[in-house]
């Protein structure tokens, strides 16, 4: 099996591991997405519950998400690993440079992006994860079945406004790391190609950079407003 | 015209280095870049210091000799050209003009703005050729190659092996390089006997030689004096994935 | 010295065939205690280090530059030739070899030319096999151009970048031989010396351009791959680089120069701007196809242009001299190189030349964009167009183009026989620094063909039978005698350099020696004028050695260093080309000597007299050369006046 870690441990094998990580993170957007649109229905939450309850107990589910919690892992850390192994690549730095000329800002500052995304992981983890399981949650009774109230937890959130700017901002990185992030998964790969490479580029921009990130901002944005009665 | 320059001197890989000023006035902006620095020289030498220390060699644009890093970019301002096709015509006036050696774990300094990129020839020793002995080869029209591969072959085929992905690469990394390699032989028929081992052993040796890895930023392809495209970099990803996959060396 | 060529007797196309098996050979098994050393990395040089790796022989190979992959060969554009004939129209190897010959102006060796014909055809199919991504037609087959010289279409191209490729093939077979570890590779080390003892090369000195480091290198044969000696013009098309060093201390240990006055000068290069220029590029000569030349009919309107009063588009159709439609009605604006080249100088020297300097003739493309549309224009020639807008900052598509002739390549060389054997038993040349096959006027597309034939095909069988000959145990160890006699002399060389301690730059001499080269000895000469640059090169070296400075110590990369040792030998160089061109009372190919030539101005060769190869005996410090004569016989093609009227 040595071809195995010989594979791994080669500045091509890292890449592939930080592109698979990475485009498995991406389909886990669309999902947690998905189901947290229920925050939008005002139903007061129960459809958001119920969404939560079936997260939290479906043996299927439950696998996946130590997959993605090892995904978030093996990214930074392989993350880590990739960005001390480059800056070594450059032992002397130029005096003067202007990468500006030549490459887009997010594809140069991933590992800042990365790290920013990755704080904003331990604090939302914190926040709604590590509560929903450690943490004592109001109860809420929804014909006659008892489930967790995740959603007066994330109302109490997001009823702050520096809370709701942290988010916001996390999004706003979400949207930069992702704009390279996506299409280089697939770079790294190799797949490449005239037909779909734009149609790859399209998704990356249009609905990996802009329009998750922008519903997820959303989200804190309208629960902060309705918590505070400047909606209805 | 007049300009500032900031030259990297350093007098060989075991000293340290500086930027040091020199003015020059009278320069004509028809002069190369190469032909500014020649003024220089023959400036240094007659108050007896010594002269710039600089790799330059067809001085057209071909050889991929010249390597400067001019004003924060490899080759200079301009894009898909070398140093020595750079005029003094890009520049204005009084301007101040850095030059820095080419700069990576892999390029050692040899002295001021020279340094030693003998890693890329042991790259292509590790695999960048057909094993076909001299006279062993059928007639040339016995394999048709259509146009397009033989056309996309050649685009790959076209590096002129300067350095320049590596030295406006964040990460120094040397992918462009050593893509264009396995591109070029991984699409022509003659390159398929070869085709898994040879990814497997250009990627390795370019590990070996300390070049960083890809973060697909575009720097190289954009500062590359033959504007050699990022698909080929993809298709490396592949051969060498496809190869490592399937290949009978464990 | 009576100069045996070997060439072997027999019909001309069994020659080549004949001549290999009459060779002797060496045992597989005893290759790899042979010992070949090759300077250079060019085409000649790489393909034949790699060959002869191939074939078991242990093969050192030594570049100036950083990579083998940078010798000149790579900025050869156009093509090479070969007789495929492919195309069905009409070529064979008898036709290129017939348009090898008469294009040399018949200075050249039937039995090297015919061979070079015959193993051009091997090359191509070594090529593709090693991967060249020569051009395609749609159906996959190779396509073909035509070239000058020539009426059928023979001439193989990887766009406008043939010479790259070709070495980027050879380059590779170079590598793969030395991960075999059967070629030993040092970059950036220079030859500065030979060795010979018992009358046999011995191995080479040199120095390690890094750390300065003189070092020894023993062998059983030396291979001279140096390319040409175009420098000594200080401007031409060559690199940098490029000089004549290695050749000419083997000269001086006494392999014969030939021909060194054949020298090539090409006519559409980008004009010089101004004294600081460094070097000349070429624009390839298939711009001919479409482009018309021209200078103002006046002198009056030449100036104003010059001071840029009026515009080239401003001037009206008869005020223009289309001089080379005019002077030569069948060919027109593709007559060959030399006669291109003199015809522009001509009209240049009679005041109508264009640009600031007054050294440049128009290339017009008006009225083939007229006629063919610029889309058509731009996919002949686009990246030429590109180019010359990145150099002269002057769009062609709208003005027209400017070009003057420049030195391009060099005939002449080091003498060598059938076998590429110089006169120095063991030391080989291949390549443009020999002498053998292009006669006193090369056509386009044909020295990629010579590097490579030299390397692949045809010293891999020579050298054999030389050291067969010898046998194995006939090697000079390096710390011999005569190595370290040759180490103390070249430290002593390097010493005196460093140690003149005078004002003016190297670069400036060498600057001078080419303004003399070119004005006495370029495209057109006299007597007279040969002789006031004899004495003025004469002059030139007095100066260079009492007042040039040098800076720095041997010790150390010291790029002014090698350029001082380059210059010294190109001045030597020098005043043996201009010897040569006044021993040539003929005008022939590239040697334009005005006294000899026809009214109307064209060349006028003396085959009576002058059908010989000129191979010069180095006659010691400061004396004068000594000439040999090598007859040249022609036995298959009929001698003629070129005419292109």
């Amino acid at each position: 099996m040595s071809w195995v870690t010989q594979t791994l441990s080669s500045s091509l094998g890292r890449k592939v591991i930080m592109s698979l990580t990475g485009l498995f993170l991406s389909t886990f957007l669309v999902v947690h997405m998905a189901g947290n649109l229920q925050l939008f229905k005002g139903d007061g939450g129960r459809a958001f519950n119920e969404y939560t309850y079936f997260m939290t107990h479906n043996p299927v589910i439950m696998t996946v998400s130590y997959l993605l919690y090892t995904s978030i892992l093996v990214h930074a850390l392989m993350a880590l690993v990739l960005t001390r192994h480059n800056q070594a690549s450059r032992p002397v730095d130029y005096a003067y440079k202007r990468p500006e000329a030549n490459s887009a800002w997010s594809s140069r500052n991933m590992g800042i992006l990365g790290t920013v995304l990755l704080i904003f992981i331990v604090l939302h983890m914190r926040t709604f994860w590590y509560e929903m399981h450690f943490g004592t949650v109001p109860m809420a009774e929804y014909d006659g079945k008892q489930y967790k109230d995740l959603y007066k937890v994330v109302e109490a959130a997001f009823s702050q406004w520096w809370y709701v700017v942290i988010y916001v901002l996390s999004m706003v990185a979400l949207g930069y790391h992702l704009v390279h992030g996506f299409q280089s998964g697939f770079q790294t790969m190799g797949i490449r190609h005239k037909k779909y490479t734009p149609l790859i580029e399209a998704l990356g921009t249009y609905v990996f950079a802009i329009l998750i990130p922008a519903l997820f901002a959303a989200m804190p944005i309208y629960i902060f407003l309705k918590t505070n009665n400047i909606i209805g | 015209m007049k300009v500032n320059l900031k030259v990297w001197r350093q007098k060989n890989n075991n000293t340290a280095g500086k930027l040091v000023e020199y003015g020059l006035d009278n320069i004509s902006p028809d002069m190369s870049f190469l032909e500014m620095i020649d003024v220089l020289n023959a400036e240094l030498i007659r108050k007896g210091d010594e002269p710039v220390a600089f790799d330059h060699d067809c001085r057209e644009g071909i050889c991929g000799m010249c390597s400067m890093y001019i004003n924060g970019r490899a080759h200079g301002p301009q894009t898909g050209a070398t140093t020595c096709q750079l005029h003094m015509r890009s520049f204005n006036d009084g301007d101040t003009i850095v030059v820095e050696p080419w700069r990576a774990r892999a390029f050692p300094v040899i002295k001021d703005l020279m340094v030693d990129r003998t890693a890329f020839d042991r790259v292509v020793q590790s695999g960048g050729y057909v094993s076909v002995n001299t006279g062993s080869a059928p007639d040339a029209n016995e394999i048709a190659i259509p146009r397009t591969i033989a056309d996309e072959a050649m685009d790959a085929a076209q590096c002129i092996g300067c350095g320049a992905c590596v030295a406006a690469c964040k990460n120094a990394s040397a992918m462009l390089f050593v893509a264009a390699k396995v591109s070029h032989m991984a699409v022509l028929p003659q390159g398929q006997a070869e085709r898994k081992i040879r990814a497997e052993r250009m990627v390795a040796q370019m590990d070996a030689e300390g070049f960083g890895a890809c973060s697909f930023t575009g720097a190289c392809s954009v500062e590359c004096p033959k504007s050699i495209s990022l698909d080929h970099i993809a298709r490396m990803n592949r051969e060498y994935l496809g190869a490592k996959l399937t290949s009978e060396n464990v | 010295m009576e100069l045996e060529s070997k060439i072997p007797a027999g019909p001309l196309a069994e020659k080549w065939t004949r001549h290999k098996f009459g060779l002797k050979l060496v045992n597989p098994a005893n290759k790899r205690k042979y010992e070949i050393i090759v300077v250079g990395t060019g085409l000649a040089g790489a393909s034949a280090a790699a060959s002869l790796a191939e074939l078991g022989y242990s093969v050192k190979a030594f570049c100036f530059q950083d990579s083998p992959r940078r010798a000149h060969s790579i900025a050869a554009q156009g093509g090479i030739n070969a007789a495929k004939n492919y195309q069905n129209d009409g070529d064979s190897v008898f036709r290129l070899f017939y348009d090898t010959i008469k294009g040399g102006d018949y200075r050249a060796r039937e039995g090297n030319v015919h061979r070079l014909a015959e193993v051009s055809v091997s090359i191509i199919d070594q090529c593709v096999a090693q991967g060249v991504p020569f051009a395609r037609e749609y159906g996959g087959l190779l396509a073909n151009r035509s070239f000058g010289g020539a009426q059928v279409s023979r001439t193989f191209y990887a766009r406008g970048q043939t010479g790259q490729q070709l070495l980027l093939g050879a380059y590779s077979a170079l590598s793969r031989q030395v991960a075999n570890g059967k070629v030993k590779l040092f970059t950036r080390t220079e030859m500065l010396d030979l060795v010979v003892e018992d009358g046999k090369a011995r191995g080479i000195i040199t120095r390690n351009l890094v750390t300065g480091k003189i070092e020894s290198h023993s062998a059983h044969a030396v291979l001279l791959c140096t390319g040409g000696y175009g420098n000594v013009f200080y401007l031409s098309t060559n690199a940098m680089g490029s000089n004549v060093t290695a050749a000419w201390r083997a000269h001086k240990h006494g392999a014969l120069f030939a021909n060194p006055c054949f020298t090539q000068i090409h006519p559409t290069c980008i004009p010089v701007k101004g004294d600081y220029q460094s070097k000349l590029t070429l624009m390839s000569e298939s711009l001919r196809n479409d482009g018309r030349v021209w200078v103002p009919k006046r002198k009056e309107d030449s100036e104003k242009i010059r001071k840029g009063q009026m515009k080239p588009t401003d001037l009206k159709e008869e005020d223009r001299d289309y001089f080379l439609e005019r002077r030569y009605p069948s060919f027109g604006n593709l007559v060959p190189r030399d006669v291109a080249s003199r015809n522009a100088k001509t009209v240049c020297d009679e005041g109508r030349g264009v640009s600031k300097t007054g050294l440049a003739v128009y290339l017009d493309f008006a009225d083939a964009i007229k006629r063919d549309g610029q889309k058509t224009i731009e996919a002949k020639y686009g990246n030429l167009f590109e180019m010359y807008e990145k150099i002269v900052d002057d769009n062609p598509y709208e003005m027209p183009m400017m070009i003057y002739p420049a030195v391009h390549y060099t005939m002449g060389g080091l003498w060598v026989d059938y076998n590429l054997m110089t006169t120095i038993p063991g030391l080989y040349a291949l390549g443009e620094a020999n002498f053998s096959d292009h006669g006193a006027n090369r056509l386009g597309a044909s020295a990629l063909m010579q590097g490579l034939a030299d390397g692949y095909f045809v010293i891999p069988y020579t050298v054999g039978d030389y050291l067969a000959t010898i046998g194995s145990a006939d090697k000079l160890p390096v710390d011999a005698p005569a190595f370290k006699q040759a180490e103390a002399r070249i430290q002593d060389q390097i010493k005196q350099l460093l140690s003149i301690n005078g004002t003016t730059p190297v670069d400036e001499y060498h600057r001078k020696l080419g303004l003399i080269m070119w004005d006495y000895c370029g495209m057109s000469r006299t007597a007279e004028g040969l002789t006031k640059a004899k004495g003025m090169i004469q002059q030139l070296k007095k100066e260079f050695w009492s007042n040039v400075k040098v800076t720095g110590d041997g010790e150390e990369m010291n790029q002014t260093l090698e350029a001082a040792g380059r210059v010294a030998d190109f001045i030597e160089l020098g005043e043996l080309m201009v010897d040569d061109a006044l021993n040539r009372n003929e005008s022939c190919g590239g040697h334009f000597r005005e006294e000899y030539s026809t009214e109307d101005g064209e060349a006028k060769r003396d085959d009576e007299n002058y059908a010989y190869v000129a191979a010069w005996g180095y006659g010691g410090l400061n004396q004068p050369s000594v000439l040999h004569k090598e007859e040249l016989v022609f036995e298959n093609v009929k001698l003629t006046q070129r005419s292109y009227k």
